[in-house]
């Protein structure tokens, strides 16, 4: 089978109801199958952001899927990047047995080699943070499972910024004001 | 940003729609009542004079009446139907618009907003049902709303590529009052209609064009969206480039065009779909190089470069590779293009797609229209109905063989004379669709052909034409058949003809039943004057014509295949 690379999408859509349908069945008539969604209010007052994360098997597929997101009407922009081109982040929760935890003598050790956080403490429970890409974030499972056990676990959407300076959407709304101000040709690189 | 005021008033939300639908200068809607819509029906009592409203006899035939209106008038369809099952038999003729660019607004009622979600009385969800097929969908839940709501469809609806827009309004969003004030939508921060040219585009375009010796142009139906066919003509005679066009870029540029070189396509003509993979330069313009143009695309004109002007982004490299796009509205670009042309001519290269027409006209054509023996063909009467109105009708088709017909041999001398549902392909488009065509240009001619299968779909319609005596010309064109299913049984299925023979009722007494003229033609040498009885006749009319029922549409590019392999039939071959 032919290697699929992982692409973030990044979606700047007005802030209205039924947004997000518009775009997942885009990737479902594609067969594109989301693998983490989160969304949040961008640096732009009144526009969402969605940074989706998905396999594709060619670049041509991911630019196509792109365009049609694009095109919808709430849609202001819509964008692919490899990791490479991305600082990138996800957050994860574990509970564990505090009982178990303490019983342990390398806390401290595993703290430090995760790089993780207690948030919570109880009688029965506790809670550890870690924040990471998925394969640190999945490290500290797999140790945590194989020795003391892990009661729950979560693991958030992707979140993605760019490497380059400003927020695109921000050249691109200005570029578009100055067109139609003066309505020339121009030439627009994305 | 030009902005239309009106004052703010009070009044109902029904009444605001209504208000708001006159505003955008609809004079014309198609719909269907129900419990979720009444109040804009009952506000809908007081405007009879500014907005005239026809009961159609099924939500899927509102729809395509709506098509059909949009495209013959350069306006936006308008269709109000009921929620629920009322919405959900929208959905087709909504999915077809969208497939075929065509510009609707469909309002659709809803149930209470405090009942929504709650699986009420005849409760969809239509916004998730059409978002998937739809340009916009929007769900309205105050009556404040209304106004922006359909400022807003009409805005999106109409620019750019054109598509269907449905507003879903909560019935007490309807009932409850509000302030008016319209205001239209000139622009949209999220949305932009229309790329603006880019320089750089045009000037490769250009080039490239001046450097062809072998350019072949594709029209669609983006130029006639466009309004630009002024400026193809312009384009393509300029530097002489010969042209085929699309099932929807039909009659773009009048018929007898001396470049027009005829259609693309499975059922096309020859020349265009041979010469598409030997020409140089290809040039589609606001068309979107659909499977059933390209073929195969692994053999599609790969030894030219392509320019493809469109004003969809999406469009560009989506199903051919492009060596220079040109985005932007046609309308702009053409012009832009055109001015960078050298003057030329192509007339070796032209003359080489005539040794093909003739080819087909040997092989095909003739027998089509020209039988003097045997059983009456589809062609045939396409092509007498055409000379009979001189070209000057608008042709409405159904779907299958008697829409391959029609468009092959039907001949145009006016932009806006097709109406067909093209990339949906939907059966039973073509009675409701004509209803539609009729109100958009009530002083042309309509000409309905229909198979007896296609017929059947919509055939209540016939009630619709007989309440408000709409003079369409229905054309049957019965095989007994569902014809194109049955010629691919005969082709690819070993003549297994699985369910496509079909037992038919007495069309005419079901004419008759309704009050339309009626009339059936059996024999060739009464078909003249059928066809002229028909057009003397003032009002609606079904003339049904007998045709034989193992009817072929040739030439043929099989599904899949590359445009260079036709088959030609009855034993020829290229």
């Amino acid at each position: 089978m032919q290697e699929k690379t992982f692409y973030t999408v990044t979606v700047f859509s007005e802030n209205t109801v039924g947004v997000l349908n518009q775009i997942t069945t885009i990737f479902t008539r594609r067969q594109l199958n989301i693998e983490s969604l989160s969304v949040s209010p961008s640096a732009i007052s009144g526009i969402h952001k969605f940074t989706i994360t998905a396999f594709a098997d060619t670049e041509d597929a991911m630019r196509k899927l792109v365009k049609q997101i694009d095109k919808r009407v709430d849609v202001l922009k819509a964008y692919y990047n490899t990791d490479e081109d991305l600082v990138y982040q996800e957050i994860a929760l574990y509970k564990i047995e505090t009982a178990k935890l303490v019983a342990t003598s390398n806390v401290e050790e595993l703290l430090r080699k995760h790089n993780a956080r207690i948030l919570d403490v109880s009688d029965h429970s506790t809670v550890l943070q870690k924040t990471g890409h998925y394969e640190e974030t999945q490290a500290l499972f797999d140790e945590l499972s194989e020795s003391i056990g892990v009661l729950q676990f979560i693991r958030s959407g992707r979140v993605a910024i760019t490497k380059s300076r400003v927020e695109r959407l921000s050249d691109l709304l200005a570029r578009r004001e100055l067109a139609d101000l003066q309505d020339i040709l121009i030439d627009e690189t994305k | 940003m030009k902005e239309v005021k009106t004052k703010t008033a009070v009044i109902t939300g029904s009444e605001a729609l209504i208000r708001s639908l006159i505003s955008e200068g609809v004079d014309t809607l198609f719909g269907y009542p129900g419990g979720a819509i009444m109040p804009v029906f009952d506000s809908m009592y007081d405007y009879k004079d500014k907005m005239k409203h026809i009961l159609v006899r099924h939500e899927q035939g509102a729809i395509h009446a709506a098509q059909g209106y949009a495209r013959v008038s350069k306006k936006v369809g308008v269709a109000l139907v009921t929620s629920g099952p009322g919405a959900t038999n929208a959905i087709t003729g909504i999915t077809d618009a969208m497939m075929d660019s065509t510009p609707l607004v469909v309002i659709s009622g809803q149930v209470n907003s405090t009942l929504l979600g709650t699986d009420a009385f005849q409760e969809a969800d239509v916004i998730g049902v059409s978002q998937p097929v739809t340009k916009w969908a929007y769900q309205i839940r105050r009556p404040e709303d209304i106004a922006w709501a359909v400022s807003r469809a009409f805005y999106i609806a109409s620019s750019g590529r054109p598509g269907p827009v449905i507003l879903d309004i909560a019935k007490d969003a309807q009932m409850l009052s509000c302030e008016y004030q319209y205001d239209k939508t000139t622009s949209l921060r999220s949305y932009r209609p229309a790329p603006t040219p880019r320089l750089e585009q045009i000037e490769a375009a250009a080039e490239l064009i001046n450097q062809a010796k072998k350019p072949f142009a594709l029209v669609g139906q983006g130029v006639i969206l466009g309004n630009a066919e002024k400026e193809l003509i312009a384009f393509l005679e300029k530097a002489q480039i010969p042209f085929g066009w699309t099932i929807l870029g039909l009659s773009a540029v009048p018929s007898d065009h001396p470049l027009n070189r005829g259609m693309l396509g499975m059922h096309g003509n020859v020349g265009p779909n041979i010469k598409t993979n030997e020409c140089d330069v290809l040039i589609a313009i606001g068309m979107r190089f659909d499977d059933r143009v390209t073929g195969d695309l692994n053999t599609y004109a790969k030894q030219a470069k392509v320019i493809h002007f469109d004003i969809d982004r999406a469009e560009i490299d989506k199903n051919v590779k492009t060596t220079v796009s040109v985005l932007g509205d046609v309308k702009r670009t053409l012009p832009l293009v055109t001015e960078r042309l050298n003057e030329n001519s192509h007339t070796d290269w032209v003359d080489e797609f005539k040794e093909y027409e003739k080819k087909e006209y040997d092989c095909i054509i003739k027998n089509e229209l020209y039988s003097e023996t045997g059983p009456i063909k589809m062609g045939e009467v396409v092509n007498k109905v055409s000379e009979a109105t001189e070209n000057k009708a608008i042709c409405v088709t159904d779907v299958g063989q008697n829409q391959m017909m029609g468009t092959r041999y039907f001949k145009f001398t006016e932009s806006r004379s097709v109406v067909t549902s093209g990339g949906l392909g939907t059966m039973g488009f073509a009675l409701p669709a004509g209803i539609g065509a009729k109100y958009g240009a009530p002083d042309r001619t309509v000409c309905i052909f229909v198979g007896d299968g296609g017929l059947q779909m919509t055939i209540q319609e016939l009630g619709t034409i007989m309440e408000y005596d709409i003079p369409v010309k229905i054309i049957l064109l019965n095989n007994n058949y569902l014809g194109m299913v049955r010629q691919w049984q005969e082709l690819f299925y070993k003549e297994r003809y699985s369910e496509t023979f079909m037992q038919n009722p007495d069309f005419i007494k079901i004419a008759d039943a309704y009050g339309i003229e009626a009339r059936k033609v059996v024999n060739r040498e009464d078909l003249d004057n059928a066809i002229a009885e028909m057009f003397e006749y003032e009002g609606a009319y079904l003339l049904e014509v007998e045709v034989e029922t193992k009817g072929m549409v040739y030439p043929m590019v099989p599904a899949g295949g590359s445009v260079s392999n036709i088959i030609l039939g009855n034993g020829y071959s290229l």
